[in-house]
């Protein structure tokens, strides 16, 4: 497993920026950017991803710092970021293009904030509808408030769909509804009960976030995963991916109308997920990933989870034939919500809605864990369409891949279950790096021990990457693209939100 | 041709509860205690992460509305605690989760039975559902989307989903009661009809599990509107959250020997 390098401490923020500019230009993804309340100071960190691992950048503000100069300006990718550090610190990113609340508005400079890092902080942060700005510009502009109740069954959030009547030259995101103050949550807990919370983080990606929480630990305590446990891990990871592309398939064939396509795949979606239970019990796989290895050796035998597996392909691959035959079904996908290459390659974007604009940084071949190194994992064919059918194209492509591994995984599994499926890992004190690819994109957890307890926790999920770009697809589409836009993405807004 | 990919497969969709369902009787529940009073009972309590495990004189007691399903307590001491299983884990009151030494109340359980059968006994056969996502991570949404899934298909119970809270007989909230979601739940609870039934979809919903206490939620959703039916779960399996329906509308076979 490739190393996170230790962290690279700039004198200043500018001299901050300027390395990651100069990071970024020469090939480096930029990855995130978080802060951390210190005794006296905040501390503000950033996260490239390159070939041989996570790089951390950080630099100390001086105390008592209530502005530091935005990022922004010339890293656009830093956009959200800045908005959810103001938000939880504070602290002004100074010459931000629009430094508006994200994930917890409260009015005025003085209300206090969470400050993760920090103990205490705040019993109760109302949030504060006066904070969030209202504004409708044009002749002939209004907006349409979806949200954050919609119809059908959806987790909460608001989409501000500023239109002139059809086309959808705006839109805005309001995210902040269902915050819940996870980062903050973590804090005071042992590792081990870190887990289960970074399980409950973005719940439909439950294995990558404990896998990737669990691998910052495990680098933390230089731990070798035993070889059935990265096998079982590789298992529900690819599990949880198939499931994941599956809702979207749901979901956009629910809003073409083709009711048998949908329950077809309602139907697939659903024996996903009860062979993952008949694994583990639970059927989003949690239990499963601890620190150092696994719980338990799959309940099922291996020739039963691979029939299971041939009988899932078969009709899974009858079924997207058949989808992706349906000319009215591929006439709303193709040229809707299109993000540009290049827009893509300068964000950033993370899995398949990276991959369907031809930019793939894909975390299980650039910088493997687990099994992956050792299993047949190849690179899938390119796309650089960028619209809403490159995206369901990869994803289809993912399942293919995902059922192979599934294959190999099991079929290794059983010559390797009889060895150990946990190494002791109990890091006391500590500072690394863990990711892991889930079905949305990287997910990168930054964890700090300190005495045994978990300090600060940066969870940054690949949905809260990747929605910003939402802003940026709607050229030319109007309203009825928006829920084939939403669906293509596939992200959980519990996972933006925090 | 999707009319034959329809017909491929034959009828897919369970008869429960009509009839039984292998996987609703095999589908893991929260976890529940086996030996009342082991004699390290006073230990016991701190191998839960969220409190859930109490001890009064001696009597162990595990209250399942604020169990996460970690099976910390299961794998450690696997002779006093155990997983229930079964589609059966809601309840009527709040306390009915608390399993152990209790002293049971079946007048009292009677009396809230056929308080909630009077309201929802004009809504029986024709049941409008709308969902409010108050903070939850995700998964609760997927296992309430699944009722509309062929192997489930509530439709044929005549159970439906609405757009429009004004439509709706039945809320469905999950989460742990995100503060932000506060006035938006009270706006939809209050734009119902009445008679209306609130039910409380998952552990987050009902106490608020691992992310409470968090300054950003309510721990539970109780602090916002008045829940009828509490279904601890993380997340509660599609046949719980149809069983939690049936158990609403005073539709379960057998009566109240399914109900707590």
């Amino acid at each position: 497993m490739p190393a996170a390098a230790g962290a690279a401490v700039a004198a200043d923020v500018p001299a901050m920026w300027a390395k990651l500019t100069s990071e970024v230009a020469a090939g480096a993804r930029f990855a995130g950017l978080f802060a951390t309340a210190r005794s006296d100071h905040l501390l503000l960190s950033a996260h490239l991803a390159r070939p041989a691992g996570i790089a951390i950048v950080e630099t100390a503000l001086p105390p008592a710092a209530a502005s530091y100069p935005a990022l922004t300006p010339r890293l656009g990718a830093a956009f959200w970021y800045e908005r959810e550090i103001r938000d939880l610190f504070g602290i002004v990113p100074a010459g931000h293009p629009r430094l508006e609340p994200l994930i917890l508005p409260l009015e005025g400079a003085q209300s206090p904030r969470p400050r993760p890092g920090a103990p205490g902080g705040p019993a109760v942060a109302e949030p504060d509808p006066r904070a969030l700005p209202q504004h409708v510009i044009g002749p002939g502009m209004f907006t349409i408030p979806h949200g954050p109740v919609r119809s059908g069954v959806m987790e909460s959030v608001e989409y501000l769909v500023e239109t002139p009547g059809e086309d959808i030259p705006h839109l805005n995101m309001r995210v902040f509804y269902k915050h819940r103050g996870i980062e903050k949550r973590f804090e005071g807990m042992t590792p081990a009960d870190g887990v289960l919370l970074a399980e409950r983080t973005e719940g439909t990606a439950s294995v990558a976030h404990a896998l990737a929480y669990c691998h910052a630990l495990e680098r933390m305590a230089g731990v070798e995963v035993p070889w059935a446990a990265a096998l079982v891990r590789v298992l529900h990871a690819e599990l949880e991916r198939v499931a994941c592309h599956l809702d979207v398939a749901v979901r956009l064939a629910d809003a073409a109308g083709l009711a048998v396509a949908t329950a077809r795949f309602g139907w697939h979606k659903e024996e996903v997920l009860r062979l993952v239970s008949q694994l583990c019990g639970s059927r989003f796989g949690r239990g499963v990933v601890i620190a150092g290895g696994v719980s338990a050796l799959p309940l099922m035998s291996t020739a039963d989870l691979l029939a299971a597996a041939g009988r899932l392909d078969a009709r899974v691959t009858a079924d997207v034939r058949a989808l992706m035959g349906t000319a009215s079904f591929l006439d709303r996908l193709r040229r809707t919500g299109p993000l540009p290459p290049g827009r893509a390659a300068e964000h950033g974007a993370l899995g398949p809605v990276g991959k369907a604009s031809g930019f793939a940084d894909d975390a299980r071949l650039a910088r493997p864990y687990d099994a992956y190194p050792r299993l047949g994992l190849r690179p899938a064919g390119p796309h650089d369409e960028g619209d809403a059918l490159a995206r369901l194209r990869v994803r289809w492509d993912e399942v293919g891949q995902s059922l192979h591994l599934l294959r190999q995984a099991a079929d290794e599994l059983s010559e390797a279950a009889a060895g150990p499926l946990r190494a002791p890992c109990h890091p006391h004190d500590g500072r690394s790096v863990g990711w892991a690819e889930a079905p949305q994109g990287e997910v990168l957890y930054d964890v700090r021990i300190e005495g045994g307890r978990l300090t600060r926790c940066r969870a940054r999920s690949a949905s809260f990457h990747n929605l910003v770009l939402m802003h940026e697809v709607f050229a030319g589409d109007i309203l009825t693209d928006f829920p084939f836009i939403e669906a293509s993405f596939g992200l959980s807004v519990a996972g933006v939100a925090g | 041709m999707w009319v034959l990919a329809g017909l491929r497969h034959g009828v897919l969709t369970t008869r429960w509860p009509a009839r039984p369902d292998q996987y609703a009787q095999a589908s893991r529940g929260p976890a529940v205690v086996t030996t009342a009073r082991p004699p390290d009972a006073d230990q016991l309590a701190s191998l839960c992460p969220t409190g859930a495990i109490g001890v009064t004189g001696g009597a162990l007691s595990l209250d399942q509305g604020r169990c996460v399903q970690c099976g910390r307590c299961v794998s450690a001491r696997p002779e006093v605690f155990a997983w229930s299983a079964g589609p059966a884990g809601a309840a009527l009151a709040r306390p009915g989760l608390i399993a152990g030494d209790l002293p049971e109340n079946p007048e009292n359980l009677a009396a809230l039975s056929e308080r909630l059968r009077a309201r929802t006994r004009a809504l029986r056969r024709s049941v409008h559902l709308r969902h409010v996502d108050a903070g939850s991570d995700g998964t609760e949404e997927w296992e309430i989307l699944a009722l509309l899934n062929p192997v489930y298909d509530v439709h044929r119970l005549g159970i439906f989903f609405t757009a429009s809270p004004r439509h709706a007989d039945v809320l469905l909230v999950t989460g742990s009661g995100a503060r932000g979601m506060t006035e938006p739940l009270r706006r939809t609870y209050e734009a119902m009809p009445h008679p209306k039934v609130v039910i409380a979809v998952g552990t987050d919903a009902v106490s608020g599990g691992l992310v409470s206490p968090s300054y950003a939620t309510t721990a539970g959703v109780a602090a916002t509107v008045p829940v009828d039916v509490w279904l601890p779960g993380s997340p509660p399996s599609p046949f719980a959250i149809l069983h939690a329906l049936l158990l609403a509308l005073g539709r379960l076979p057998g009566g109240a020997g399914a109900q707590r």
